[in-house]
């Protein structure tokens, strides 16, 4: 049931000696030594909910970054990125991703405008090299400067209803004037200059900050955070929890949802592709993949009978046709059913659409649902 | 969590308690902990014929799924049917938790199994 790892080769944030110490479970996750959940929480489960119903805080600092810097940076970033960066304001950021000439995907990111030539990329930890090098490569023909800032930061996120009050007892900033997908800088646990966005990946509301990366500071901050949350009963969430609550979110995983082999219509991400924004890398494909209609779209589906679909599953039709696969699935620990995302063919992607799902052997009921599984509530005026 | 001295552990994380011809199967308090939070539990039909070995079951965490593996040979004569209901209670005591009721093709068959001491080594050895 376990196994030894040899941690030594395994790359680690400034944190991972206070996780340790903190008892939290590791694995190896995109070649990173990260906790997975932590006993001391009350394990996967209890951190979820303290995410949907108070406070929670992750070390995300395996999460790499890129500026794009110079007088070109925003034709750069448009380039090299399919949502339209000319549409934001300073402070302000958007979910976007990095894509092939195929329309396939580099990876998803979180593109944050500094200033008039100052782009931040937020991208995904088991890419970062190769995030790196394809933005590079390809802005090397305008007028800019393509930094790996990675290894500058401890990045924490703070989430939930409480991640607000939680955080406001370090700050300056009001975070209340800090809408969701805009961000500020300001002293955090008296850290000038510190980047405050109000962005996660727990579909919950919350906040993330970026601190200078060595120990001393990024032990600190962290102690001052959980110190901060204690009154709202905050807890250290693991990567476990993380991908639960994103997975009700349905907000797409690297190598699950999304891929270099899948595109952007097929992962129903068009309402970040901005195709009349002008040419960028991977739109002559799309508009061609467009043309052609879809093959396969991703879906949200709830187990009917008794199993729990999960990642690589076939799924099939009422006939018992192979349809698709399983990018994730578990037990949704809020909602308390058993959810997945698949891939099927357009034709079978109907709302309550009946499909099978094969679990050991069995196939198991599932019905195709609205998504996101989990909408968080609208805050009250 | 003690490991109680009158069950016999497998290396796969079962345990078995013996009462004269049959016994009681479940997992053990170190597999419930590297699961965590158990959702799921799946259980022979009663009357299914195991050989030891078998793969009797299935129980899942929300991020893992671990077979379940006969610790001696018999008959399955009863399912605590209570678990598939409310499964967290393995996370809460997993050696009262019995999972099946076997009834044993040899009662001596358990004896070779680890003892409750051998158990605990083989686990503080496996981290």
């Amino acid at each position: 049931m376990s196994s030894t790892v040899d941690t030594k080769s395994l790359r680690k944030t400034a944190l991972n000696e206070l996780h340790r110490r903190l008892g939290a479970k590791m694995v190896d996750f995109g070649g990173w030594d990260m906790p997975v959940e932590y006993p001391s929480s009350g394990g996967l489960m209890k951190e979820h909910l303290a995410v949907r119903t108070g406070v929670g805080m992750f070390d995300v600092s395996h999460m790499g970054d890129i500026l794009i810097r110079g007088p070109q940076a925003l034709d750069a970033t448009q380039h090299v990125s399919m949502n339209d960066a000319s549409k934001l304001q300073e402070g302000q950021a958007h979910y976007s991703a990095l894509l092939y000439p195929e329309g396939t995907f580099v990876d998803d990111v979180i593109v944050h405008k500094l200033g008039q030539n100052d782009y931040l990329l937020v991208i995904n930890a088991g890419t970062r090299e190769k995030d790196y090098g394809w933005v590079k490569k390809n802005v090397s023909r305008f007028r800019c400067h393509a930094d790996d800032v990675g290894n500058y930061y401890t990045q924490i996120a703070i989430q939930g209803p409480k991640a607000e009050a939680t955080l406001q007892k370090l700050t300056n900033v009001d975070l209340s004037q800090i809408k969701n997908y805009w961000f500020k800088h300001g002293t955090v646990c008296g850290l000038p200059n510190t980047l405050i966005a109000r962005t996660g990946y727990t579909a919950e509301d919350g906040f993330e900050i970026y601190v200078p990366s060595d120990v001393p500071t990024s032990e600190r901050v962290w102690n001052e955070v959980t110190e901060a949350g204690k009154e709202f009963g905050i807890v250290p969430c693991g990567l476990g929890a993380r991908n639960t609550l994103r997975l009700e979110g349905k907000m797409a995983l690297y190598g699950h949802e999304i891929s270099d082999t899948i595109n952007v219509w097929e992962a129903a991400l068009d309402r970040f592709c901005k195709m009349d924004k002008g040419d960028f890398i991977g739109r002559a494909a799309l508009e061609k993949a467009q043309a052609e209609g879809l093959k396969r779209i991703l879906v949200g589906l709830e187990a009917v009978e008794r199993g729990i679909p999960r990642d690589d599953y076939k799924v099939f039709d009422a006939s018992g046709q192979e349809i698709g696969y399983v990018t994730s699935g578990s037990y949704a620990p809020f909602l308390k059913k058993n959810i997945a995302l698949a891939y099927v063919p357009p034709a079978q992607s109907e709302i309550g659409t009946e499909l099978f799902v094969e679990i050991r052997g069995q196939k198991v009921k599932c019905k195709v649902v609205p998504t996101p599984f989990y909408k968080r509530p609208k805050k009250n005026p | 969590m003690a490991y109680p001295n009158d069950y016999r552990y497998t290396k796969e994380h079962e345990w078995i308690q013996v009462k004269g011809n049959t016994a009681l199967v479940g997992i053990t308090d170190h597999a419930q902990e590297s699961l965590g939070d158990i959702v799921f539990v799946e259980l022979p039909k009663v009357g299914a014929q195991l050989k030891k070995g078998d793969t009797f079951g299935t129980v899942e965490s929300v991020k893992a799924v671990s077979d379940l593996y006969a610790p001696a040979s018999g008959k399955v004569v009863e399912i605590n049917g209570d678990l598939t209901q409310s499964p967290e209670n393995i996370n809460k005591d997993a050696h009262g938790s019995w999972m099946v009721k076997l009834e044993l093709a040899d009662a001596k068959e358990a004896d070779s199994l680890l003892s409750s001491a051998d158990y605990e080594t083989y686990i503080k050895e496996e981290q």
